[in-house]
């Protein structure tokens, strides 16, 4: 990740920058214009940021339907994103795909795809394509932890273990899949325990801190890496808005107002400041660089958007198979 | 007769299913949940108990197999997936199994599976969350396919697949979800494999199913407007087939165009082309057919109107093979609305 600030800052700048761009979306959701169901990421940036760190442009990474926060910090064009919600030409699918289907081949996104559990076996078979063709670059997937509950889960760690191959599963457990909690879906026991049957390694922890993010993905990169094979990385995070869309939705009665405000008092970015030991004199200007550089980004990535053509009827054929 | 909406015919079905056969139970994604599937289960968890109404993990195959053995072994299951392409995790149980229990094993043990599932069209739902695979059903021997279109069918025929012995997918549409109309209290007793005469004209027969229906009811009416009257026909349920009632209005109107919620090609449209063909009815001019094209859906709303077939397009279409060069230009109703979405007071996201 190479965002232009020191280091030490990086991930705070690009979890903020993630979070902002996800607000913009929210304000201008209900103009109607972006006619695509949009699953936000806010209060979930950590995870993307905590493991992108360790990621060359050259390793891939895949997610599914909640996927803005793992395209932007793998570096995913901004203007290309923003133009697929709005339908555009110049989307990163041409319109095509929406929120749910991003994709950026020049930085190693690879894509997203909504149906559950379906990006957990692609993404292991380009594993088996960079295992054998690109030692040493590594496969990333994201996904909830109601993924975990399809049999392509296990049918892919199993051969992701087999075979040795280099890629990372990062489950960010929300607790819930859409409005039903974890105790209707699944017995009680650890989600990272699920791997281990199948000789993959698993690490859990903290899905709103970034550092510890960092720390557990860094093990499992270089595992990866230098041959060693497939781990699973169980992070445990929390959704602030609805499952679609950017209202907060504790009308529909499945989590409460205590909850969320646990949830909003572990707010990642709240976290890594306070580990930074901000905030400090110098702190307000650097804030304040910070939010004007996300600005100016984000509305000129607006701008783009808005400006851009709609793809002509005569697209709609286009491109069905390749000739 | 009192209105309901046809979201709540279909609780009102399943009500009825529960409380009259404790054989039934239901499940899927957030079935016993407030939002309780577009509003389709809402309350029965309540009445019924966590028991016989309930969640379901993100597992379609494997709980869709779980279905076929509580099936087979008596009881009688309404499953539920929160969109057709879900159920395409499911087709396994579906068409290797549930479709062929009762052929393979002698004809001693019946499957009898509800599958419920949802089509829908428009308002970005793209490529993987909006198809309309009926035609994969209809193609599988031994499965009933139901589409309904009127809240009185969504409630009458949802209690027919459940009751019926074979395994039936019963493929619902959003855009219907919100649609008011007179619903029985009681069970009528309605059985599959009975299609409908929804308008009677003289010029040309429409055959649709589920969204399609509304739109040729649509078409139909626009038509009259310069003078061409139109029968329409509704399948209601696709597989069996029905074609007694088509073949009658074709015989009596000679003209033919079929509108699909799903491709063209290789669909519905050209299963019944084919089956007049073979009736060897001579038509007036050459047979019409709407549904979507060769190409998976775009997220775009700007390709809504090239996407999908409405009201319009098969009115001009029908006005031109009936009336030739002639034809006066029909006005389109929803010039300049935004085409991807039900209705106005919907703003998404689905
Ligand atoms: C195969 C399949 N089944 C069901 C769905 C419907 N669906 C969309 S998102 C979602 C919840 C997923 O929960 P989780 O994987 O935990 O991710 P989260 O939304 O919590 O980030 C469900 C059930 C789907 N997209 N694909
Ligand atoms: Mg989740």
């Amino acid at each position: 990740m190479t965002n232009g600030w020191p280091h030490e800052l990086a991930p705070y700048f690009e979890m903020l920058r993630i979070r902002r761009v996800e607000e913009a979306i929210a304000r201008r959701y209900s103009d109607q214009q972006m006619r695509t169901p949009v699953h936000f990421c806010i209060g979930q940036e950590a995870p993307a940021v905590g493991v992108s760190m360790h990621l060359t442009l050259a390793d891939q990474v895949m997610s599914a339907h909640r996927n803005h926060a793992h395209y932007l910090a793998k570096g995913g064009d901004l203007g290309r994103m923003i133009a697929e919600l709005y339908g555009r030409s110049t989307g990163c699918c041409k319109g095509r795909g929406g929120s749910q289907h991003l994709i950026d081949t020049s930085v190693g996104f690879a894509g997203a795809a909504p149906i559950l559990g379906s990006t957990i076996s692609i993404a292991t078979g380009i594993a088996f394509k960079l295992a054998k063709f690109n030692p040493g670059e590594v496969v990333v997937t994201y996904f909830g932890d109601a993924a975990c509950e399809e049999g392509v889960f296990h049918e892919s760690l199993a051969f992701a273990s087999l075979h040795s191959l280099p890629i990372i599963y990062v489950c960010e457990n929300n607790l819930y899949s859409v409005h039903s909690p974890m105790e209707s879906r699944q017995p009680d026991r650890p989600i990272a325990e699920l791997a281990t049957g199948h000789r993959v390694p698993s690490f859990e922890g903290d899905g709103n801190d970034v550092a510890e993010v960092s720390m557990l993905a860094s093990t499992a990169v270089n595992r990866a890496r230098n041959g060693a094979g497939p781990s699973f990385l169980v992070f445990n995070t929390y959704r602030i808005v609805g499952h679609v869309g950017p209202e907060v939705d504790l009308n529909l009665g499945y989590r409460t107002q205590d909850e969320l405000d646990h949830w909003e008092r572990k707010d990642p970015l709240v976290q890594e400041m306070r580990r930074l030991g901000l905030p400090t004199a110098a702190w307000k200007e650097l804030s304040d660089q910070m939010e004007d550089s996300i600005t100016l980004e984000i509305e000129s990535a607006f701008r783009f958007a808005i400006e851009s053509p709609y793809p002509d009827a005569a697209e709609v054929a286009l491109d069905v198979v390749p000739s | 007769m009192r209105k309901l909406s046809f979201a709540s015919a279909i609780l009102e079905a399943q009500e009825y299913l529960l409380a009259n056969d404790p054989s039934v139970f239901v499940i899927g994604l957030g079935v016993p949940t407030n939002a309780g599937v577009f509003g389709t289960t809402v309350g029965l968890v309540k009445k019924f108990g966590p028991d016989r109404v309930l969640d379901m993990p993100a597992s379609e195959n494997g709980m869709t197999g779980m279905g076929v053995g509580a099936a087979i072994a008596g009881m009688r299951p309404i499953m539920v997936h929160n969109r057709v392409d879900f159920a395409v995790l499911a087709m396994e149980p579906i068409v290797n199994q549930a479709a062929k229990w009762f052929y393979t094993y002698g004809g001693q043990v019946s499957c009898p599976l509800t599958v419920r599932l949802i089509i829908g069209r428009g308002w970005g739902q793209g490529p993987q969350h909006s198809q309309s695979l009926q035609a994969w059903f209809a193609h599988v021997p031994g499965l009933k396919v139901v589409m309904p279109t009127t809240p009185s069918d969504a409630k009458q025929l949802l209690i027919a697949a459940v009751n019926d012995p074979a395994p039936v997918i019963v493929l619902e549409h959003r855009w219907l979800y919100d649609t008011v109309g007179p619903v029985a209290a009681q069970s009528t007793g309605e059985q599959l494999g009975v299609s409908r005469l929804m308008a009677e004209g003289t010029d040309v027969t429409l055959v649709s199913c589920s969204y399609m229906t509304l739109e040729c009811l649509e078409a139909a009416r626009l038509l009259a407007t310069i003078g061409v009257s139109a029968s329409v026909v509704d399948l209601r349920t696709v597989s069996p087939l029905d074609m007694t009632t088509i073949l009658g209005s074709v015989e009596h109107t000679r003209r033919l165009v079929v509108a699909d919620t799903g491709h063209t090609w290789f669909g519905i449209s050209g299963e019944i082309l084919a089956r007049v063909a073979e009736a060897g009815i001579n038509l007036l001019s050459r047979p019409l057919r709407y549904g979507l094209p060769n190409a998976p859906t775009p997220t775009t709303a700007s390709l809504s109107d090239v996407y999908y077939p409405r009201a319009i397009d098969i009115a001009r279409g029908i006005s031109s093979q009936v009336m030739g060069a002639n034809a006066p230009l029909l006005e389109d109703p929803d010039l300049g609305k935004p085409l991807d979405w039900p209705q106005r007071a919907f703003t998404g996201p689905y």
